[in-house]
Order: C-alpha cells, then structure tokens, then sequence
C-alpha cells in the first residue's frame, strides 16, 4: 500500500511539476495584446489528459477492486442476507455498465473533439427520438430494479412467523442489553421505562407474571440457528441502531418506539468459524445511529448455537428476580406466589409460606396467554 | 398589490438613478451594498473562507481516521484541549468536527457560497434586469447569513465544543444536554444560526423567483433564458417551499429543549433519572427534516448543473443538446425532490409499505437524471472543445454526478439499504453526486464568471493544474471509500478498533486520508489564482468565452444598473453556436434575426416580423421609467 501512495504521490508531482513548466510559457506570453481569437492555451495537454486519466482510471478501478473483493460483504450468515447481497451485485452489475459506457464517452467525446482551428463544431440542437431512447432505456432497467427490489423488501418486512423466537435488544448510552422470554413460558414481560434503575436497567414490569423468569444479559445475545429470531428493539436514552453486518440486519432503535426485524440465522459461530479458519470468528453487533461519545465501540457479541446449545444456555441462565430478589417487593400481592418460583430460597424465606401454590402457578400463567 | 410594489420599486431606483454619480461611501459600496454583482461577491467570498475551514476540518478527521497512530500535538496551538497529551484527538470533538463539516459544506458553502453567489451575480446580468427586484431585500439576506456565519463561527469556540450530533443532529441526542456535551451551548448556537440562515434562504429566494418572473428584459421569454436562470428559478422555489419545513422542525427542537415540550421525546431514561416526556417522536423531527434535506440535495446540485450547462454549451461551441428536455428533467428532479425524503429512512422502523413506496419514487429520479447525463454527454458530441479551466471543471462535474449518481441506485432500493445505510458506501455516494459535483459547479461558475465579476483573468494554466489534481484526487479518495461501505465499516465512528469486522482496511482508510490531503493541498492553487488575480490578473477582454449570454454585451466591469444606456433586447435563445453559414462561430441573444439571414432557419425569418414589436416594448427598465 506505501508503494501505491508512493506512486501516486509520484503522479502528484509530476503532474504539477508539468504545469508548472507549461506555466512559465504562458506568463511569458501573457503581454501580448488581447486577440478575438479563442484563448487555447494547453488544448493538447488537457485532451491527451482526458485518454491517459480513463485508461489509468479503469486499470487502477479494476485493480482496487480486484485486490479488496475479498473484504466486501462479509460472509452472510441469514437467509434473507445472501437474497440481499445477490440482488446487490445483481444491481451493481447493472449499473456498471451506464457508468463505464457514460465515463468512456465523456473523456474521449472530450479528447476527440477538442478544439482545432478552422473547425466548426456541427449545430446539433435535438432528436426527439434520442431523448425518447433514453428516457425509456433508464426507465425499463429501474423499473426491473424496483421489482425486484420491492420482492425482496416485502419478504424481509413481512410480519414474523409465528414459531420466532423473540428476544428484546435494547440501546443504552453505551452498551446493548438483550433480555428473553425466559425458561418456563418464553413470553417477554411488560416494561415501562419509569421503572429503569441502576439493577432493573431494562424498566421490567414485575407487576406483570410473563416478566417472572425474564432474564437480561448485557454483554452477550445468544440465538437458535436455522429457525426465525425475531428482534424487538428498544432505545431508553437517544437513538440508536442495531446492527448485525454478518446477518445483514440493522434497524434502529427508537426511545418511545419499539421497532423490530426478524432474520433466519443459518450459521452457527462455530460453522463460520470452521469456514473463516478464524477459531477467534465472533459475530458482533454494533450501533450506526450517532448516539454520543462512545458510538465506535457499542460492541456486543452474537452468538449463534444449534438448537440444543441455545436450549441449554437458556435454562441455565439466573433470572433477573433470582439475581435481584429484592424486586419481589414490586410483584403484586396476588402474584407473590407465582414468583416465588423464580427467588432463591434463602431470600425467600419472608413469604415462605404462600410458596406451596407455586408450583402450580407457573402452569396456569403460561395458559392465560 | 404587486403592480404598487413594481411602482415603488421603479420610484426608488429612479432616485437611486438620480444620485448616481454621487460617489458612494466605502460602506455603501462594498458592505451594506445593495447592488446585486457586490452581494454575490459577498456571498462568494464568505463561502470560500468557509470551504477553507470545512474542508480543513475534514482532514482533520481523516487523519484520525486514516492515521489513527499518528500524533496531533502539533495541533495543540488551534485545538487545544481537544488534543490530549498523548496527542489523540478528543472523540467529543471528533464527532463535532463531522457534523460542523457537514453543516458548513452543505449549507454555509454549497447552498450560500454557490446558489448565493450565482443566482445573485447572474440573474439580473442575463435576464437583462438593471439589479435585483429588491436590492433591500438581497442586502438583508446576505446579512442575515452573516449574522448566521458569525453565529455557527462563534460556536466553534465554546468550552463545550460546537454542535456535535452529525449534520442531522436527530433528537433525542440533540434535545439532550445531559447526552452529550455537543448538545448544550453548541447546539443551541447551531440553531439559532440555522434559523437565521434560512430568513436568509427565503429572502434571497424570493428576490431570485420575482426577478425572473418580473424583470425578464424584452424579448427575453422563457423560452429563450438560458439554462443557468432556470436552475436558479427552480433551486429558488425548492428552496422557499422547503426552508420552512426546516425552520418548523428548528422551532420544534427549540421548544423541546427550552420549554419542556415533548414533539419529539418520549419515555427517555438518562443520566439515572426518567423524563416526564412522553408522547413525541424522534421520528417525526427525521420526516420535517428530510422534507427539507432532500431537496436541499437538489438545492445544492442544481445550480451546479445550471452552470455545467451553460459552460459547456459555450466551450463545446454547440447548442446545448436537448434545451426543452434539460428544463423538463430540471422540473421532474425539483417535483420527485419533495415526494422521496423518507428514503433517507427505510431502517427507522416505518412502515415498510411506506418504505416501498418511497423506493419507487426514489428510483424514478434516476429517469431525468440519465437524460441530463446524456444530454451532456451529446452536446460535447461532434463538438469544437475549449479547455477553458470552467469547461474542464463541467466536464468533471457530468462525471462525477454520473458515478456518483448511479450508487444512489443501489442505495435508493430499500432492501438493499438496509446493509448499506449509515455506512461509508453512503458517504462516498453523496460526497461524489453531491459534495463534489456541486463544488465543481462552483469552480466552473467562478472561473467562466471571474472576468465578468472583477475585470480580470484567472490563470488558465494554474486553474487546469487545479482540476486535474482536484478530479483525480476527488476519484481517489471516494472510489476506494465506497470499498470501505461495502465492507460494512459504519460512518461517524471515531475509530474502527472495537470491532472484528472493521478490522481491516486500515491501509485502505489510510490511502482514503492521504488522498484527500493531497486534494486539499491542490485546492491551494486555486486560492491563490483567484486572489491574486482579482488584482493582478490580465484585463479581460469585453467576452473573452465568446459567449451569446446578455452579460457579456454589459460593460468590462458593470456599473450600477449594468448597462450603460438602454438595456439589450433579446431577440433568440442563448445558444446559437456554430450555426451553419454564420459569420462567426456564435451568434449572442441580442442580434436581431434580420441581421443574420444567412443563418436563419425558415421559422426564424417568420420571426423577424416580431423585432419591431419587441424593439418598442421596454416595460422593466427602471432607469427608463423615470426619464
């Protein structure tokens, strides 16, 4: 890369160091007196220019692309991410061909027909029909491009399938924070953002019994490969916008306004990290909404787990009312019993006695939904 | 109403008429001028001292970016406590250097310094009008953005740093002080600032659209102005319909932030403390932005094209190709302008219907894009080239809008936005459509109407080094960024060391840094042609392009009123160039037809039977009216 900067620092200095001697000329002859005739000066110069900078242009477009094709697109890991990179090379095949054919024309239309003397250029006002042309040429291939655009958007933005497993994401200054449905009824609780403290960062809704065996994670977001994991995502102070560029996946996250995205995830971390040869391969999701000092490193890791890893890590995860039992204080009187299931029976002892109807409890609330 | 008005104002230069040869005071000339060519001056003078501090600003953070390893203490003495002792930049600042580099480019120096300075220098000069409608008027506008400059300026040097939430600045982060610290001082003086620039906006547009309409010399139909006067009319009205939407949205934040409103906050948690706010939408505040951000896109980029049109019809020596259908793509960008804003938003959880919607009318634009595209590249066709550093400058810009133009494709289809948005490949694409099609507009305007504006010559050979370094640096710089967006490195990020998937590329960001300095050294050569030749240059000749337009037929260097004597008539459209049996290779707007008969085609001799009728007719001279 030094020899490329070196070289074109190269051609910087030559270029001027060209006109700069061409300049000399000039400034000698700049008493003579003012003519009618055009002024000309460096005609030659600036068409043979036109050839050189399109010839090396396409050489150094071609080389450049070649030589960082294996960075583009990070391996897709979704369904719907290898649809999207398809129709992205799809279009940029298409559209490369307007934008060889409109440079090419434009410096050599420019080389040929500079200026000679005694020339007349030809009076060539309008063709209706050449206009006609070009406007439907264009008109047909963005119309192809709409379509299959559209299909493409109406697939990814359709409702999601009923069997997704929903997990919340939520952007904070300055870190993500994934809660789940939990263990026992897989069912996200209420929230409401009054109720955010320094523990409950998420604002858990404990008056609500889905948010029982709620548990949050902060650090790391685990999901099931091969089925559809529907993403409900949050903001609680300024905007922010998840993104997944493995995945193919960013939406933003809104304060007040839940949004959401749904993906089919078809490689698990362990599979891209056989097909990477990285061991050390982490999917990761950051933040492209500008949300302050800390934006660059919003970093969280994904992990995607075949089916029976993910079930595995779920059920071992420590709800947040067992990591924080004192909350049980904020479940209704009526509810108390159903989570008792969810505290450790050390902190529990205080309402040990309406224990005994919890083991039903946890049942009956997963068939009130 | 208006016929009062037109009374008034023909009374009032008539007076104006009457102290002529009074000489003025220097305030009167040079700083409270009502004359249209000194406010553009004024205009063009100011924007370039803002490109130099925008355009600084930006190498600033591509050295970050490009050089993260390097050491900045050198910066010390202009930073300070922005730089660290370890010599790092702040990433605080980073952030403000972003937005305060967009802010300036795209409105202090792309709609001020470009629309600002052509529409007020050329309208009256090519429609044949004595000044502007009203000369108050425009002086206030320029102050205004004055005053808005002196604003944003001051702001630089606040304790807790300028405005800093991106050029957008999207509430919440910019309702919140407690957010970030950008979002105090600073950004209460950015939109005091912006509300003042855009009475500013307004102003001027008004002025702009009433002289087209108003003050057209004789002759002088629409058909006949030429394409630079109808960019400018269409910039104009874009302008004036969607300013106000912005000054809303200003308004609205204001509340929010001083009066405790909640337009667009609601359940917001921050700084360990709930908001009572509840009900607003952030998203609200993108819509009004947008409704104004994209047509400003047209606001910034149309004149530009104006100009490319003009330059390169003269330079070719050929009729532009395809007059009507450049006035009618003109009109379908401005109309599509106002009715694809939300495509700046597929991912902010709209309603994904809405999102295809938008999609399509998006990729229509494309439609009258191709056509303008094409139209260039036909009227260089067959042509007879002159490399004046103003042509080279619009044969840059129709390849630039073109690259430029067509990943706008790409981004414009929603599904596949959602990998790309916020990512660099959407900074490469607007830096070249936009950012530096239109600043290649503004060169091309300057050095084709330098001789017009100071009487003198720019250097030919110093302007052409100019463009070449400026195109290929421009190239170098914005094709390897799009690479950069592919690969999925996200925009306004301080660093790229956080993450496994950024991690790469470094020595393709610092190919991207590198180029732009040298582009930004280029720029340099410019600066110094032009001021040493506003008073050093070689005297200009009465038309040194030799082109039709009328302001060539004005004095070397136009007195107040422009014209000596009676204002020009027209008598045919502005791009009579090597018409076949003519004498010369152009033919200006202000020679009758019954002059050039070996020239004139069939339905023109039936048009000298009107000479006498237009000869006789002199409704908008203000001069005349008095006498």
């Amino acid at each position: 890369m030094y020899i490329i900067i070196a070289l074109v620092a190269l051609v910087f200095i030559v270029l001027t160091g060209v006109v700069i001697s061409r300049l000399q000329g000039v400034l000698k002859s700049i008493n003579k007196t003012d003519s009618e005739e055009v002024e000309t000066s460096g005609n030659k110069f600036n068409g043979a220019m036109f050839i050189v900078v399109l010839l090396i242009g396409a050489v150094a477009i071609t080389w450049s692309y070649l030589h960082s094709r294996e960075f583009f697109l990070p391996e897709a890991s979704s369904v719907h991410g290898r649809r999207t990179d398809d129709l992205f090379w799809f279009s940029m095949g298409i559209l490369t061909i307007p934008f060889i054919i409109v440079n090419f024309l434009v410096f050599f239309f420019s080389w040929k027909y500079q200026f000679k003397k005694g020339h007349r250029a030809t009076f060539y006002p309008e063709n209706h029909k050449l206009e006609l042309i070009w406007t439907i040429i264009p008109a047909i291939v963005m119309a192809l491009l709409v379509f299959t655009g559209w299909k493409a958007w109406s697939d990814i933005t359709a409702e999601a399938p009923r069997d997704a497993e929903v997990i919340e994401i939520t952007g904070k200054q300055f870190n993500w924070i994934a809660r789940y449905g939990g263990v026992d009824n897989n069912k996200l609780g209420d929230y409401n953002y009054k109720l955010i403290d320094a523990q409950n960062e998420v604002g858990i809704d404990l008056s609500d019994e889905n948010s029982f065996d709620d548990f949050t994670n902060p650090s790391e977001m685990h999901i099931p490969v091969g089925r559809p994991v529907l993403l409900k995502i949050r903001a609680r102070d300024v905007l922010h916008s998840v993104f997944i560029p493995h995945m193919r996946v960013k939406m933003d996250a809104v304060p007040g306004m839940p949004t959401k995205f749904w993906f089919v995830p078809d490689k698990t971390t362990a599979d891209m990290r056989a097909e990477t040869g990285n061991p050390k391969f982490d999917y990761e999701i950051a933040c492209t909404e500008v949300c302050g000092q800390g934006h660059f490193s919003m970093k969280m890791r994904l992990i995607v787990d075949d089916e029976a890893t993910y079930k595995k890590w779920v059920s071992e995860q420590a709800t947040f009312l067992s990591t924080y039992p004192e909350y049980l204080a904020k479940v209704p009187e009526n509810l108390k019993a159903k989570a008792m299931k969810y505290v450790p029976a050390e902190a529990a002892t205080p309402a040990a006695d309406s224990s005994a109807t919890s083991a039903g409890g946890a049942g009956a609330s997963s068939s009130l939904r | 109403m208006s016929a009062i008005e037109g009374l008034e104002t023909a009374h009032h230069h008539a007076d104006e008429h009457a102290h002529h040869h009074e000489a003025q005071s220097f305030w009167q000339k040079y700083i409270f001028c009502e004359d249209h060519k000194v406010i553009a001056k004024q205009y063009l003078i100011t924007g370039i001292l803002w490109a130099v501090i925008g355009i600084t600003m930006s190498v600033i953070f591509r050295i970050q970016l490009g050089l993260p390893d390097s050491n900045l203490s050198w910066l010390k003495p202009i930073l300070g406590g922005w730089i660290s002792d370890a010599g790092k930049l702040d990433p605080n600042f980073y952030l403000a250097l972003v937005t305060m580099h967009g802010t300036i480019m795209v409105f202090f120096v792309l709609t001020a310094g470009l629309s600002g300075t052509f529409s007020n220098f050329l309208i009256p000069l090519q429609v044949g009008a004595r000044d502007m409608a009203s000369g108050f008027m425009n002086m206030l506008s320029y102050w205004f953005f004055f005053l808005a400059s002196v604003i944003m300026f001051a702001s630089l040097f606040l304790q807790q740093g300028p405005a800093a939430g991106g050029w957008v600045i999207y509430p919440p982060l910019s309702a919140l002080p407690q957010a970030h610290p950008g979002s105090g001082m600073g950004m209460t003086l950015w939109l005091a600032s912006m509300a003042f620039f855009i009475v500013s906006q307004l102003l001027g547009g008004i002025n702009y659209i009433t002289t087209v309409i108003n003050l057209r010399t004789r002759g002088m139909s629409f058909d006949r102005l030429p394409l630079t006067i109808w960019s400018f009319l269409i910039t104009a009205v874009l302008g004036l319909i969607s300013f106000p939407v912005l000054l809303s949205s200003v308004l609205l934040l204001i509340f929010d932030r001083h009066f405790g409103t909640s337009f667009y906050l609601s359940d917001i948690y921050i700084n360990g403390e709930a908001l009572p706010n509840v009900g607003g939408s952030p998203i609200l505040f993108q819509h009004l932005f947008w409704f104004l951000g994209h047509p400003e896109v047209y606001i910034v980029l149309l004149p530009a094209l104006g100009i490319t049109s003009e330059v390169i019809a003269t330079n070719s020596r050929k009729p532009i190709f395809g007059y009507r259908a450049m006035i009618a793509s003109m009109l379908g960008i401005a109309f599509l302008a106002f009715i694809v804003w939300a495509h700046h938003m597929f991912v902010t959880g709209m309603n994904p219907f809405l999102g295809s919607v938008f999609m399509f009318l998006t990729l229509i634009i494309a439609v009258p894009s191709a056509v303008k595209g094409f139209n260039y590249i036909t009227t260089l066709w067959k042509g007879n080239i002159v490399f004046t550093p103003g042509m080279l400058f619009s044969i840059g810009l129709v390849s630039l809008f073109v690259s430029g133009g067509l990943t706008g494709i790409i981004l414009g289809n929603s599904a596949l936005d959602i990998q790309l948005h916020d990512t660099y490949f959407v900074v490469a694409h607007f830096h070249l459509v936009m950012g530096a099609a239109s600043a290649f507009g503004l060169f091309a305007g300057v050095y084709h109407w330098f001789p017009k504006m100071f009487g003198r010559m720019m250097n030919t050979s110093l302007g052409q080094a100019h463009f070449w370094l400026t195109f290929i640096g421009i190239y170098l710089v914005f094709i390897p960024m799009h690479y950069v967006g592919i690969a999925g490195f996200p925009r306004r990020y301080y660093q790229f060391t956080s993450y496994d998937f950024t991690h790469k590329f470094m020595d393709m960001n610092m190919f991207i840094s590198i180029a732009a300095i040298f582009t930004f050294l280029a720029q340099f050569i410019f600066l110094w042609n032009f001021f040493y030749s506003i008073f050093k240059g070689r005297k200009a000749p009465q038309n040194p392009w030799r082109s039709n337009t009328l302001e060539w037929t004005a004095p070397i260097v136009p007195g107040h009123g422009n014209w000596e004597g009676e204002i020009p008539a027209v008598y045919r459209w502005s791009y009579d160039y090597s018409k076949p049996g003519a004498k010369e290779d152009f033919i200006p707007q202000n020679i009758p037809y019954s002059q050039t008969p070996e020239s004139n085609f069939p339905h023109e001799n039936e048009l000298i039977a009107t000479e006498k009728v237009i000869e006789s007719q002199n409704f908008n001279d203000q001069f005349k009216t008095h006498h």
